[in-house]
């Protein structure tokens, strides 16, 4: 096992001055078992960290990223120049506050920002792993992260917080790891994920797939992209992040540059502008065999299915202490689903809090400003701090 | 919103007697929490191991803000998630006579808790009497300040009507307080006819037979 200073990205940096972070090195004797029962051997986790971790090393937090996040959640991105993607949340005197706490964020197992992923290179090959990279699950990156926490010799974690596919981790953390986490905070996700999830994560695969530049998945090796799909994905996908009355609120029906619509197939109206933005931008950035991955690894996502059909018996005896939030116009996510999870909680008398937020911003609420979010996030912690001795 | 909880001078008197019966320590659900007042109490003072379960979501939240475990719910279709016999005291203050159904939300408290608080408002009070027999229209009183038509509280009882309903569900009710005005008056015989005529409400501490 080694650590590197700098992982290895595959995108040119264009904040080459940004902490890039760092990134253990999981050598041949400390392979990584996967739920599709093959082993991943060697591999690596590129991680950031923010404030200082006390000497009774009692202070860590582990922040687990969604679907297209990545490590950099307090701090600029190296890739894109960009702030980190939750630092209303995370830093000095927020709630997740890094003058207190020791932040751990890590790139999930499968994905582009320096943890290994199909785009690296199969040292078996000597070619990137494209398709050949094993299918993993919310599980294998909650096991990776749990190989990290070891090589960073932090045996106990204070929380556990995450957004969507990292409130998806958060709970797999409660329900794999509970003696070694003492609070866990799922923000707008689910403990499975739905048929109407699922069938948007094929819409964003096929697209990707269909595109030519995909070359079955090869595009590396033919020194191609398939920036098409890939960008259609993510349109597809951030509709769902949003909400229709936010949509409204924003767009309505006003039109991009002109003053009548243009009768041709250009965007005539700002909320295409806006989509078509959002795909430019997200292509220089993410992996399209990545996105294929993780987008597969919460279609398999439904923790009570490891528990014969029984979610509470995923918490049973569970010494944690339980953080759930959901956002009243998240209509992938929705506030049922993030009550079933209280539900189940309820029914082994687990230590759980639920709060609501109401808010017409959707799915995409839990990266924005939202108060009640970061006070309920700040008072929970504070209780969970206190509770644990911690000033 | 309430404002910060060190702020909050005392706790209101009814809720300071309630406090009184739990122990150091206990386990305790507090149905119908509300802004976390008594429980925020319980935890600091007696470090008891409190959940609270509350409707409305602006309370909710405000717990949680403040470090209490507190889900949204209520009493009428969540108790039903609760596993037997978790909890030393499970807590039901002023609540009951909103509930849709009053004997179900009971017997749930005496399951899921070894013994129950309940606190109700007693309509069989002499001024609620007075009002009927006199004027005519439904009482409107401090303790019960709605118009018959806006009122939540849809299952309204007297002292006696809920010893009966006590009594149905096997139950025994290990101590009664009367409550009047905003004090607590003490200790009560809860099936004797003074109580029923002159407190403005009672705090029962029950147990299953």
């Amino acid at each position: 096992m080694t650590e590197t200073a700098n992982p290895r990205f595959l995108r040119p940096l264009s904040a080459p001055g940004a902490d890039a972070g760092k990134a253990v090195n999981f050598g041949p004797d400390k392979p990584l078992m996967l739920d599709c029962g093959r082993t991943l051997s060697p591999f690596s986790i590129a991680y950031m960290t923010y404030g200082t971790l006390n000497a009774a090393k009692s202070n860590a937090i582990l922040i687990c990223h969604a679907l297209t996040g990545d490590q950099f959640v307090a701090s600029e991105h190296p890739v894109t120049g960009k702030p980190g993607w939750w630092t209303m949340m995370v830093g000095p005197g927020r709630p997740i506050d890094t003058d207190r706490f020791f932040v751990i964020c890590a790139n999930v197992i499968g994905g582009c920002m320096g943890s290994t992923g199909p785009a690296e290179i199969d040292p078996s090959t000597g070619k990137p792993y494209a398709l050949d990279f094993p299918l993993v699950t919310v599980r294998d990156m909650v096991r990776a992260q749990a190989m990290l926490l070891d090589a960073l010799g932090i045996e106990t974690l204070l929380a556990v917080v995450g957004g969507s596919m990292g409130g998806m981790q958060a709970l797999q953390w409660a329900a794999s790891f509970p003696t070694r986490v003492r609070a866990v905070v799922p923000i707008a996700c689910a403990a499975r994920h739905s048929a109407q999830n699922i069938a948007f994560h094929e819409v964003g695969r096929q697209a990707i797939m269909a595109d030519p530049d995909w070359k079955g998945g090869d595009y590396q090796s033919h020194g191609t992209r398939p920036s098409k799909g890939l960008a259609v994905a993510r349109m597809a996908a951030h509709i769902t992040y949003l909400s229709e009355a936010a949509l409204q609120r924003k767009f309505g029906r006003n039109l991009q540059n002109r003053e009548a619509l243009s009768f041709q197939f250009t965007p005539d109206f700002q909320i295409e502008s806006y989509l078509h933005h959002q795909g430019a931008t997200f292509v220089d950035r993410f992996d399209a065999n990545s996105y294929l991955y993780i987008t597969r690894a919460m279609d398999y996502f439904d923790l009570a299915e490891d528990y014969a059909g029984h979610l509470a018996d995923a918490f049973r005896d569970s010494p944690n202490r339980f953080c759930i939030i959901s956002f009243t116009s998240d209509w992938l996510f929705p506030t049922a689903e993030n009550k079933r999870i209280a539900h189940a909680l309820n029914a082994v008398a687990a230590k759980v809090s639920f709060v609501e937020i109401k808010t017409d911003k959707g799915h995409d609420s839990f990266l924005l400003d939202e108060p009640e979010m970061f006070d309920t996030v700040r008072g929970f912690l504070n209780a969970v701090a206190s509770a644990d001795g911690l000033a | 919103m309430n404002g910060p909880s060190n702020l909050r001078a005392e706790l209101r008197a009814d809720l300071a007697a309630i406090a009184e019966m739990i122990p150091n320590g206990a386990r305790v659900l507090d149905v119908g929490c509300g802004d976390g007042a008594l429980l925020e109490h319980l935890v600091r003072t007696k470090k008891v191991d409190g959940r609270g379960i509350e409707l409305s979501q602006q309370n909710v939240n405000a717990c949680v803000a403040r470090g209490l475990a507190v889900v949204q719910g209520d009493a009428d279709s969540d108790l039903a998630e609760y596993p037997d016999q978790v909890f030393d005291f499970v807590i039901l203050s002023q609540t009951i006579q909103a509930t849709e159904k009053p004997s179900q939300v009971l017997e749930h408290m005496l399951r899921i808790g070894r013994q129950a608080v309940i606190s109700l408002p007693n309509f069989g009070h002499w001024r609620v009497r007075l009002a009927l027999l006199f004027g005519g229209r439904m009482p409107r009183t401090r303790a019960l300040g709605y118009n018959w038509y806006d009122t939540p509280n849809i299952h309204l009882c007297t002292i006696a009507d809920f010893v009966d309903l006590v009594r149905e569900n096997g139950a025994v009710i290990d101590r009664a307080l009367a409550l009047k005005g905003d004090s607590v008056a003490g200790d009560v015989r809860p099936d004797s006819w003074g109580p029923n005529f002159a407190a403005q409400g009672a705090i029962f501490l029950l147990r299953k037979n």
